[in-house]
């Protein structure tokens, strides 16, 4: 009953809008706008022809690919810069100047460097995603409480048990953090990165829909899917966040 | 060398206030002192220093007459907000000081002291699963299992409500039975003071000085309706500037 309350409000909107766009394209009398009904045709086409599952795969394979290598790079380098201070002092301005430019801004080095293969946006998402897990890893270090790493010293414990039991522990819940925001921009930026450049991908799918024809029904289409697979993204993360061992930090 | 701990003249300032004042004090091997003094006076300190968490600009202390250079595990602090780490379990944090093999079978070890201070059945469980009053026992048993030789307790029980608090006193009590540690405990709460421990050290308003020792020979269990307890406290209350 009360999973009942949660789904049907925005279910009844989602309804809504739907009715609304097909009402206004019936309407309008639109030869190019497609009907709700006809996006749904143009992805069964895709789905039987098996196009769909080999773009989806493709943008799926670059963003694991980006973000796992952004991953194991940002997660020891921000511990550690969250350790050592003079390694936060030194790196954390340099990151801070990177962080705010837009992956898209590195597209044309992105092709100059590694031209249009797979390398490019794998590049682009490591970009969009090692600043994020970075920055949040170190954070996490320095709001580690006190009397957590003071009960540490006063148990004498190894450097290792240090680091093992306390260090990474308390700062998992800021990495998970950290790793939700990256994944979320790692897959705003593969369709970004495949518009322009690849010949693969949803982000190619949509443009080339449009490019081969003017098939907005599968722009559209397309467009859905990526909602739809970000929402499932992000929701793996959410999964992560319940986990015993961290939800002690999110007060449930 | 009867003496356990030694605090030789300790001054402290911070910037130019000066928070300690010249602080000399010995505790016995055993012995159960405890430390009030008014809020803000300087005791908590006091306390990081005597336990080696922060250094002195002034004096020395001594433990089995070796100079302290920072915290060991022969002394475990135990301090007001706890420091039980909630992202492990009640037996996973009992067998965090457990390191190294001289130990022997830690799981069995953890449970022991478990039991001891009646967290049997919570071993599995996450703090964030825990009340407040059994919190401070994970934090004790965490601290016996590496049989410390001096317990450092800063305001212990405070966080707990008042009969938590009453209820863990005597806990505490009752486990000092069983193993005899040498206990400093600073509180701002006379009665806890004088129900506890063999002396009480009065501290001087900020910056913190010893004023007054008052020696409390009775034996336990206690009575605070004692006459001479209650007399006890109330120069205690006068020394602290509270009359009643």
């Amino acid at each position: 009953m009360e999973k009942l309350k949660t789904i049907l409000p925005p279910l009844a909107v989602l309804i809504a809008l739907i009715a609304l766009w097909w009402v206004v394209v019936v309407q309008t009398e639109s030869v190019i706008f497609p009907t709700p009904g006809q996006v749904v045709t143009g992805t069964m086409e895709l789905v039987e022809d098996g196009t769909l599952w080999e773009q989806i795969g493709a943008s799926l394979f670059r963003v694991g690919c980006g973000f796992g290598l952004a991953a194991l790079v940002a997660i020891p380098l921000g511990l550690w810069m969250g350790r050592v201070d003079a390694a936060y002092i030194t790196l954390n301005p340099i990151f801070q100047i990177l962080r705010p430019i837009s992956p898209i801004a590195w597209i044309p080095l992105a092709i100059l460097w590694f031209g249009v293969g797979n390398l490019s946006p794998v590049f682009l998402i490591f970009i969009a995603s090692v600043f994020p897990m970075i920055v949040q890893t170190a954070a996490g270090v320095h709001t580690i409480e006190k009397r957590y790493l003071r009960a540490a010293d006063n148990f004498g414990v190894s450097r290792y048990v240090l680091f093992r039991q306390v260090i990474i522990p308390a700062v998992l819940p800021e990495i998970i953090v950290g790793m939700r925001i990256a994944l979320g921009v790692a897959w705003l930026v593969v369709v970004a990165a495949e518009m322009i450049a690849l010949r693969s991908g949803l982000g190619y799918l949509i443009m080339d829909s449009r490019n081969a024809g003017n098939r907005y029904d599968l722009v559209i289409a397309g467009m859905v899917i990526i909602g739809i697979i970000g929402l499932i993204l992000d929701a793996v993360m959410r999964k992560l966040e319940g986990l015993k061992s961290v939800r002690w930090r999110y007060g449930r | 060398m009867d003496a356990k701990i030694v605090v030789n003249n300790i001054k402290k300032q911070f910037k130019d206030l000066p928070v300690v004042d010249g602080v000399s004090l010995s505790v016995k091997d055993g012995e159960f002192v405890a430390i009030v003094g008014p809020s803000g006076c300087g005791k908590s300190t006091l306390m990081k220093i005597i336990a080696g968490f922060e250094a002195s600009s002034e004096g020395e202390i001594r433990i089995d007459g070796v100079v302290r250079h920072g915290p060991s595990p022969k002394g475990i602090a135990i301090s007001q907000h706890g420091s039980v780490f909630p992202w492990l379990t009640v037996q996973q944090n009992l067998m965090f000081g457990l390191n190294g093999d001289r130990h022997g079978d830690k799981a069995a070890l953890a449970d022991h002291y478990a039991d001891m201070v009646g967290l049997k059945g919570f071993e599995n469980s996450y703090p964030h699963e825990l009340s407040g009053g059994m919190l401070k026992r994970v934090e004790i048993a965490r601290a016996l299992v590496v049989k410390p030789e001096i317990l450092y307790m800063d305001e212990p029980f405070s966080a707990l409500d008042a009969l938590m608090n009453l209820k863990m006193r005597n806990e505490l009590l009752r486990i000092l039975g069983e193993e005899r540690h040498t206990v400093l405990l600073i509180t701002h709460d006379v009665e806890e003071a004088l129900f506890m421990a063999d002396r009480v050290l009065v501290l001087s308003p900020r910056p913190a000085r010893i004023q007054a020792v008052f020696e409390v020979p009775h034996p336990h269990p206690r009575k605070l309706s004692h006459p001479e307890l209650q007399q006890m406290k109330e120069q205690i209350l006068q020394e602290l500037g509270v009359t009643v």
